[in-house]
């Protein structure tokens, strides 16, 4: 009876033969390759960090300008526009100029590759059927495995620091954009695909003039859900490296600093809030034809 | 080379992945019903073989289910045939291939659909615009087109509205004027009026007329409703089941239907307004008639006849006189033909 009582698991010296072996092939791995795996993402980090000092060397008036004037450009909303300038000036005030300068670096590269990645790659789904039933279960795992798990061998590979933390930013904030540009093309009507059709376009045009902009209301829920779990991620990336305000929220809740923990929480909500809204107005903007209603 | 514009021949369309093996036991009678039960394949068109003449309104009629919808598409190849052919002026759509077939939905035939299929994030110029968008004409050029085409529907002032913005009717005008913008020679309409309550239907269907009268296009138009199809139709095709059952001018169909089926459709048809003087003209006599055009439907005819005071049409083509028809050849035609319990069909003339 001792099969029912004891699971009939894999013998431990087995077990941990596989372990040791997964483990060293992909030190291995990462001994030949991480170089050249860093080397590609070259770009990337200088992309980051030329982008971080551009911001950091940006005189602070005129940075809040450029906020106040893109809020107001997004969502031609004062009140929004004002909202977005007095948070940066408290912020600034409150002495996290320079950690929201690189959140806001970090944040703006990853939505832009997570953007430039995901669109096209939402499309191709909406084209496949078969594609969409290999991508979607990828998708589940980036956005279910534990940070951890993936953040190691991505830590392995490229050790601490910008371009590992950017790399985890984007899986996790990836896969909204995919789902929703593949559920917004896969709705757009059938009739007006059809009659799209009837008219001779070819592929291009029908996605271009027809498909994308009929989808926008989705690819737009995208991009502000990815830019939302970008933010989301600014603490656990400050773990392996990356300068912002995760950092000192990290610091806080290793040292029981609470108001620092505020403070800086409370900036990342903050920023939350002004790209929320702005992407999203935005995105309503893109939509006027809906506001409609019969007025004939 | 045929005298048709659009002759479509020996058309099978059989849904199912098998369609192709499906198409022999379809020839050889095996029905709709069957197919279904036994080889999970539904029937789409079977064995149609329609000539369609240039410059003419080509109505297809039938119920929901008869495959009318199925037909239009294969013209211009938006569903793909199981077998057959489609020759529009002498070559067969149905074996071009994608540049080709992109560039006849472009220039060769454009469509209007039942739900109008207008582009909501395009204003209505935008909309009339697509197809000229899509042949590359340059835009101010293509403007101005479409801006002609909107005029010509009566939606001058409407440039820059969304359709969510516009009521059915005016929805629909838009879809005609982007088909019309394409200088296309066929246009294929899909019940393009059924969605439309009876009375923008009506306007709808004197557009067409006017724009007929002076464009001379070849058109296939779908509808369910005989009394459209009697209206527009220059001919008439019925089709049931995917199988095309009759086909003639309205006179014919209504006059003598070739069978129960179409005599059941017909039997509620305001008479007097399909049939025409030349349908009951007979050999002039001596005695001179009121003189009206041989095309006047008998309904206005008798009106005529009334307030003149005669009893006796003569029948006027060209200035010339081909034939006389009496008030009571008229009554006759009218009368509602008997329920034939036989099964054969009443027959007048």
């Amino acid at each position: 009876m001792s099969f029912f009582d004891k699971f009939p698991a894999m013998e431990r010296t087995d077990l941990r033969d596989l372990k040791k072996g997964i483990d060293s092939s992909f030190k291995e791995f990462s001994r030949s390759w991480g170089e050249s795996i860093e080397a590609f993402f070259d770009p990337l980090f200088y992309f980051l960090v030329n982008f971080e000092k551009l911001l950091l060397g940006t005189p602070w008036p005129l940075i809040i300008g450029i906020v106040a004037g893109l809020s107001y450009l997004g969502s031609r909303s004062w009140k929004l526009s004002v909202g977005a300038a007095v948070s940066f000036l408290l912020i600034g005030y409150l002495g996290m100029w320079n950690n929201t300068m690189s959140t806001v670096a970090l944040i703006s590269v990853a939505t832009f590759i997570c953007i430039a990645l995901g669109i096209p790659i939402g499309v191709a789904m909406s084209k496949s059927d078969r594609l969409q039933a290999m991508i979607t279960p990828v998708l589940d795992i980036m956005q279910t495995i534990p940070i951890f798990v993936y953040l190691l061998p991505v830590v392995m590979l490229l050790g601490i620091g910008k371009v590992p933390g950017l790399i985890a930013v984007c899986v996790y904030a990836m896969p909204p954009i995919v789902r929703l540009t593949n559920l917004g093309l896969r709705l757009v009507d059938k009739e007006i695909l059809e009659a799209a059709d009837a008219f001779g376009s070819n592929y291009q045009q029908r996605l271009f003039k027809v498909q994308l902009p009929l989808a926008l209301p989705n690819i737009f829920a995208g991009v502000n859900q990815t830019i939302m779990m970008a933010l989301a991620m600014v603490v656990i990336a400050s773990m392996i490296g990356v300068k912002g305000l995760g950092v000192p929220v990290l610091q806080s809740i290793q040292n029981q600093y609470l108001a620092l923990g505020m403070m800086n929480g409370l900036a990342i909500v903050a920023l939350a809030i002004i790209f929320d809204r702005v992407s999203q107005q935005y995105g309503k903007r893109l939509q006027r034809h809906r506001e409609g209603g019969s007025d004939v | 080379m045929s005298d048709y514009k659009i002759e479509i021949k020996n058309l099978y369309k059989i849904f199912g992945p098998d369609d192709k093996n499906m198409v022999e036991l379809v020839a050889n009678g095996l029905g709709k019903q069957d197919l279904l039960d036994k080889h999970q394949h539904v029937l789409g068109l079977r064995d149609v073989n329609i000539g369609i003449s240039a410059s003419s309104i080509n109505v297809i009629m039938g119920l929901s289910g008869s495959g009318k919808s199925t037909l239009i598409r294969h013209i211009n190849r938006l569903i793909e045939p199981t077998v057959g052919e489609i020759n529009v002026d002498g070559e067969n759509v149905l074996a071009m291939d994608q540049d080709k077939i992109r560039d006849f939905r472009r220039f060769g035939a454009s469509m209007v659909f039942q739900n109008f299929g207008l582009m909501p994030h395009r204003t209505v110029l935008e909309n009339a615009m697509y197809g000229l968008n899509i042949q590359g004409v340059v835009s101010s050029e293509g403007e101005k087109r479409a801006q002609h085409w909107l005029d010509r529907v009566g939606l001058s002032g409407f440039e820059d509205r969304f359709p969510a913005q516009l009521s059915g009717g005016m929805q629909q005008r838009v879809g005609l004027a982007r088909a019309l913008a394409t200088d296309a020679d066929i246009l294929l309409m899909d019940e393009a009026f059924s969605a439309l309550d009876p009375l923008i239907r009506a306007d709808m269907q004197a557009i067409l007329l006017d724009l007929q009268d002076e464009l001379h296009k070849t058109i296939v138009f779908i509808t369910h409703d005989l009394d459209e199809a009697l209206r527009i139709g220059d001919d008439i095709a019925i089709l049931r089941d995917g199988e095309l059952i009759q086909k003639g001018t309205p006179q014919k169909i209504v006059l003598k239907p070739a069978n129960d089926y179409v005599a059941d459709f017909t039997k509620d048809v305001n008479r007097a307004r399909v049939l025409t003087l030349d349908t009951l003209s007979h050999e002039a006599g001596s005695k001179k008639g009121l003189p009206l055009e041989s095309n006047l439907p008998i309904e206005e005819a008798m009106q005529k006849m009334v307030e003149s005071k005669f009893n006796l049409v003569t029948v006027m083509k060209n200035n010339k006189a081909v034939g006389q028809v009496s008030l009571d050849d008229m009554v006759a035609a009218i009368a509602k033909p008997k329920p034939t319990d036989s099964g054969s069909t009443t027959t007048y003339r």
